[in-house]
């Protein structure tokens, strides 16, 4: 099944081969960054990041970096 | 009477009390390149009281994109960015008191540095002074504005704003690989004045006391992706910078000739221990039949040496231009320093 969810604010269209958090990560090249994921709300730890991701999720990523 | 600031006590959430303590503020500057431009200009035409704003580097070409205190007949000059944000801030406001610092911010002396000050906005361009600003800020209890940004990307987080919130270590469990994205993506002013904004935004709230609900916040103004997180679950009562009892882990010293990959740019620095430090006059000197281009200022040693263009200043770093290899920067050192 098609899911869209809301990731960081804006309708995104999740490809059917990405069904956990993890998969999202690394399909956005994000897996190797210092991160902090927010699902529906809740913080998600690392440990949790296997958690599916379901039709219209509310995901919420932010990364670390060095600059400025 | 000139009214300099009736706009902006017309703003009622600020008005004429705000506007005292406003005046009543002493910040602290952390860094003159990009965010620290932008903040540093927009807390300077607020009216605070004073303004210290501390950099290691001297001013590049590469920098005027995006650092809006700075002219490129400063570039031509080779000022310290400290000196020249200086120079153009006591311009935009002689109400304000203001002080440049030529220095790096080391465990050795951010303490000393930060002392004296009720707030310090970040406007470093690495994560681990942001770590050592944390440690120094939760020791002195003193708020610290983090910022950061890349590309079209940047985030902030207020820390030491409200009881019980978490801070920048609680957040980081693990430090990431060195300048894992500035020496490749690049970046654009918007995001600078974007994050900039924020950030003051955030201390002008905390200065008027405004109630603060510190929340990690990023925005990409490419893509249009923001995301705003509420923290306040990470807070770890093990934390070492944060916890009861603290050991602010990042402020241990270090006593040997520390070495750094600056970010974004093709530069080593290297840092003497203070009991070694090699004074400017004499390196001068000592190195005047062997280098070209040697410029020596009050503040500055430069030269071109080798293919490679170093910077030595007068509080005893080293800057490599032309090189991220530390190995072969301490050797081109080397080559001239015995
Ligand atoms: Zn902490």
């Amino acid at each position: 099944m098609e899911k869209t969810i809301d990731l960081n604010g804006k309708s995104y269209a999740v490809i059917p081969e990405v069904e956990t958090v993890q998969q999202l990560l690394e399909h956005l090249e994000l897996g190797d960054r210092i991160l902090i994921v927010e699902k529906n709300k809740e913080i998600l730890q690392k440990e949790h990041y296997d958690a599916p991701i379901m039709d219209r999720d509310q995901i919420e990523i932010i990364h670390f970096v060095g600059g400025g | 009477m000139i009214k300099k600031y009736s706009r902006q006590e017309l703003f009622s959430p600020i008005g004429l009390t705000g506007q005292q303590r406003i005046r009543d503020a002493k910040v602290f500057v952390l860094g003159a390149g990009a965010l620290g431009s932008s903040g540093a200009e927009m807390l300077v035409r607020a009216g605070v009281g004073e303004l210290t704003i501390v950099d290691r580097d001297i001013l590049e070409w590469t920098n005027l994109h995006r650092q809006q205190l700075y002219s490129e007949q400063d570039v031509v000059d080779q000022l310290p960015k400290a000196i020249a944000a200086e120079k153009r801030l006591r311009a935009i406001n002689s109400d304000v008191k203001i002080r440049g610092i030529v220095a790096d911010v080391t465990p050795e002396n951010v303490l000393e540095l930060f002392e004296g000050h009720q707030f310090v906005l970040d406007g470093t361009d690495n994560i681990e002074t942001r770590l050592l600003a944390n440690d120094a800020a939760l020791q002195l209890h003193i708020p610290f504005f983090m910022g950061a940004c890349v590309g079209s990307y940047g985030l902030t987080f207020p820390i030491g704003v409200a009881e019980g919130q978490p801070c920048l270590h609680c957040l980081l469990e693990v430090l990431p690989p060195q300048s894992l994205t500035c020496d490749t993506v690049g970046v654009i002013s918007p995001i600078v004045v974007t994050t900039a904004a924020r950030q003051v935004a955030e201390l002008l709230k905390h200065i008027t006391g405004a109630e603060m609900q510190p929340r990690l916040e990023s925005v990409d103004l490419w893509s249009g992706e923001r995301a705003a997180i509420d923290v306040h679950s990470m807070k770890k009562s093990s934390c070492p910078s944060c916890s009861e009892k603290p050991t602010y882990p990042f402020l241990s010293a270090s006593e040997v000739v520390r070495t750094a990959v600056l970010c974004g740019r093709d530069t080593v620095q290297l840092t003497w221990p203070k009991n070694r430090q090699v004074e400017l006059a004499p390196f001068a000197d000592s190195i005047r039949g062997t280098v070209t281009n040697l410029v020596h200022n009050p503040y500055l040693v430069s030269c071109e040496y080798h293919d490679h263009r170093l910077v030595l200043f007068r509080d005893g770093r080293m800057l490599v231009h032309g090189t991220k290899d530390v190995s072969q920067a301490r050797k081109i050192v080397a080559g001239l320093l015995g």
